[in-house]
């Protein structure tokens, strides 16, 4: 059972990495500030939620589960926010 | 790995700080100093440092931070800001700071005995004080004297920054709303973001006491929250001579104060608790101290007040 | 596991590490911008990895108030930086 779980924390987490990558190559690429902003945002939001997926099993406990992803909820909420407030500098 | 993992962030630092100090723009070096400070926080947990890692991202990273860009933009009209290090005073600051970093390396690792440390008597009284985390048994059992001196030098420094008001303005406010053009969607963060963060700064307060936390995190939360909804213009900043924010200010020490020459009828001394009630008095203190700092912080932030009401 | 852990935390420190050399380097100003949110998401994945490698529940505390810091963090980047451009369009304008 712990193996199994093991390979969904090693699979999910690596997914997650190649999110992060995405978002990476997207900041490197893409032509002006919105849309790196779009890959940074978008790309590296997700690749946290695929980390905190992955890292569930890990943890003990039902409430240490919610905190990770009241982590990843807080994080995707201001993201999105923040990024609205950058574009509107921007333009 | 967990090496590798260390030397990387080593590296990373190393390099962040070496493009801080090249970098010619004032407002970009800020912006590489708080990065900085936000990756220091993860160095500090690798260092097994949990509350220096909370006092790092929020003191290190957003007070400092806001401190430093309101300087920059107080700097911009003047010619003060476009000085810079001649090269000769770089290479011999340069070299300084590798003298004194490689001291510090020799003094920490050759000495072939293990350096004195009180570390393992603080933790055999710890259950003496009825606290769980030896950090705040250090800051309000051990030493609680030096945390007493420090929140005074806290509020000795909101003097000192007021002191830097023109005359016409002593007693007004400071004035936030030139620096960030509010804008809905500023506005609608401001409103969205500070319930989280008082939840937080309660809960770190809170916490303090057993887990990594206590005042000092809390306060800087509440601080940082205030200052975000005063520069959203949801909030406008109080003047200076309002007596409920000089009460707020002083109410933090003020308490840790009459708690401590308490201490001379209740307890031993000047700032000894009684045995049974040293878990209850220290998180009271603790309360008091989270709000004054968040008040303290904020203010310091603000700046000196620019208008009067 | 926590061997796979830290090399995950190394890898995304890694695309940190560029994304920021890219940000940073950039000649235009409003790229700074976007710094605070890069460590905002990669630092609190890096932080909720060392978090479970090393069993300590305390550091998933640190991670949640780095978002917080990251977030406020970018609102004073962006104040900053909106100052300091509308300062240069007014001396483009004398």
């Amino acid at each position: 059972m712990s193996s199994i779980m093991d390979v969904f924390t090693a699979l999910a987490i690596s997914c997650g990495a190649f999110f992060f990558v995405a978002g990476t190559i997207g900041l490197l690429r893409f032509p002006d500030v919105p849309t790196r902003l779009h890959a940074l945002t978008k790309a590296d939001n997700l690749g946290l939620g695929l980390v905190t997926l992955g890292l569930l099993p890990q943890v003990v406990g039902a409430l240490a589960a919610l905190k990770l992803i009241s982590v990843w909820l807080f994080a995707l909420i201001s993201g999105a926010i923040v990024t609205q407030l950058i574009v509107r500098a921007v333009r | 790995m967990a090496v590798a993992f260390d030397i990387g962030l080593i590296v990373l630092l190393v390099g962040i700080g070496a493009w801080m100090i090249v970098v010619r723009d004032v407002v970009v070096a800020t912006i590489i100093f708080v990065v900085y400070g936000l990756l220091m926080a993860i160095a500090w947990v690798r260092l097994s440092a949990v509350d220096v890692a909370l006092t790092e991202a929020a003191i290190g990273s957003g007070i400092a931070g806001m401190l430093l860009l309101g300087a920059a933009a107080r700097l911009k009209g003047t010619d003060a800001s476009g000085t810079r290090l001649s090269f000769p005073m770089t290479i011999v600051a340069a070299v300084l700071c590798a003298v004194i970093s490689a001291s510090l390396a020799a003094v920490m690792l050759l000495p072939t005995h293990a350096a004195p440390t009180l570390a393992p008597l603080a933790m055999q009284n710890l259950d003496q004080t009825g606290l769980g985390n030896p950090v705040a048994a250090v800051l309000f059992a051990y030493r609680a004297l030096d945390t007493l001196l420090e929140k005074v030098v806290l509020l000795l420094a909101l003097v000192g920054v007021w002191s830097l008001a023109p005359d016409r303005a002593w007693g007004g406010a400071p004035s936030l709303d030139n620096y960030v053009p509010p804008s809905d969607i500023l506005a609608f963060f401001a409103q969205i973001l500070p319930p989280f963060g008082i939840v937080f700064a309660i809960y770190m307060t809170w916490t303090g006491a057993t887990n990594p936390g206590g005042a000092f995190q809390g306060g800087t939360v509440l601080a940082v929250m205030w200052l975000l909804v005063m520069m959203a213009g949801i909030m406008r900043a109080p003047s200076i001579g309002n007596a409920w924010l000089r009460w707020l200010l002083v109410a933090g020490p003020a308490l840790f104060l009459v708690v401590g020459l308490a201490g001379f009828f209740i307890a031993a001394g000047f700032l000894a608790y009684p045995p049974a009630y040293a878990k209850a008095l220290i998180v009271v203190v603790e309360i008091a101290l989270a709000i004054s700092i968040a008040a303290t912080l904020g203010l310091l932030a603000a700046g000196p007040p620019e208008r009067m009401q | 596991m926590p061997e796979f852990l830290f090399g995950a935390a190394l890898f995304i420190l890694g695309t940190i590490a560029v994304g920021l050399v890219r940000i940073l380097h950039s000649r235009q100003a409003a790229d700074c911008m976007m710094a605070a949110q890069l460590i905002g998401t990669g630092g609190v994945a890096i932080l909720l990895l060392l978090a479970v490698a090393t069993d300590a529940p305390p550091v998933v505390d640190v991670a949640l108030m780095l978002a917080l810091l990251a977030a406020f963090a970018s609102v004073a980047f962006v104040g900053g930086l909106q100052g300091k451009a509308s300062a240069q369009a007014e001396d483009h304008r004398k």
